[in-house]
């Protein structure tokens, strides 16, 4: 830990942030989708506490612990939202889902 | 150079992140999903942040994940087998290596972050409260005191996403009908 600096925290937080933001990008399925979405979530958080860490700060760390509750919340409504669209046009490939284009 | 520790969880991570994005099968990309947030976890304990680590295995790689793969085993929501179209891979691949050179030199070659490593490791329990700790009781008293409007919104949230997932998952016909 004692060589480890706030830039390695943050380059892998960035490097996570990007991954997921690629995969919102190429992916199809809602559900991948929104999995990537968590992970970009997952490395904000991170920057968060590596940040709190290293300002000898509580409220980072706390902050986290709110992001923490809200995302649970979200991936509960979110998978609703999903399988109720799932029940009205049988997929969740978001190319199918285009009804509104013309 | 960072500690072999560090490495480690950071390869973990970025490499399960990988198999999330690239895997066709869902399932797959769950199980790379639950292992980079292990991996995440574990940075956070080598961050001293023992109580969010905890917490993350709990609320994300236990119940959040175990929600995502239920859903996928009920959906059966597998992907179409055939390459993606170029452009859309053009656009991912463009994004990735563009942002992660931004990021490297952000954080490594611009000089914006100072190079300071981790000063001793934080006390048990601190007299000023808002000073980092390694206990999960300076959580409880930071949440009771200077946080506490937002705990309290965080709460009702939580009670306003369950009953919105209970009225969601109804079933539409039958209460079409009632």
């Amino acid at each position: 830990m004692e060589h480890t600096t706030l830039a390695h925290h943050l380059i892998l937080a960035g490097l996570l942030f990007v991954i997921g933001l690629t995969g919102v990008l190429i992916r199809r399925n809602l559900l991948v989708v929104y999995m990537c979405l968590e992970l970009m979530l997952t490395a904000a958080t991170l920057a968060l506490v590596a940040f709190s860490r290293f300002n000898h700060l509580m409220d980072g760390a706390v902050l986290v612990f709110f992001v923490i509750t809200v995302a649970a919340a979200e991936v509960a409504v979110g998978l609703a939202l999903i399988v109720a669209l799932f029940r009205q046009r049988g997929t969740v490939q978001s190319d199918a889902l285009n009804s509104l284009h013309d | 150079m960072p500690d072999g520790l560090f490495i480690f969880f950071a390869a973990l991570t970025l490499g399960a992140a990988a198999l999330l994005v690239l895997s066709r099968n869902p399932v797959t990309s769950a199980m790379g999903m639950i292992l980079a947030l292990v991996g995440v976890a574990a940075d956070f304990f080598l961050l001293d942040a023992y109580f969010l680590g905890v917490l993350q295995v709990l609320v994300y790689a236990g119940a959040v994940m175990v929600l995502f793969l239920f859903i996928i085993m009920l959906l059966n929501s597998d992907d179409p087998t055939g390459a993606y179209p170029w452009k859309t891979l053009a656009l991912g691949l463009a994004t990735f290596f563009l942002l992660s050179a931004g990021v490297l030199w952000l954080f490594q070659w611009s000089g914006a972050v100072p190079a300071i490593a981790t000063g001793p490791t934080p006390p048990e329990l601190s007299n000023v409260p808002s000073e980092f700790t390694t206990s999960a009781k300076s959580f409880g008293r930071l949440l009771y005191s200077k946080y506490l409007l937002p705990l309290e919104i965080a709460g009702f949230l939580l009670l306003v996403a369950l009953v919105g997932v209970v009225s969601l998952s109804k079933d539409s016909n039958s209460t079409a009908q009632n």
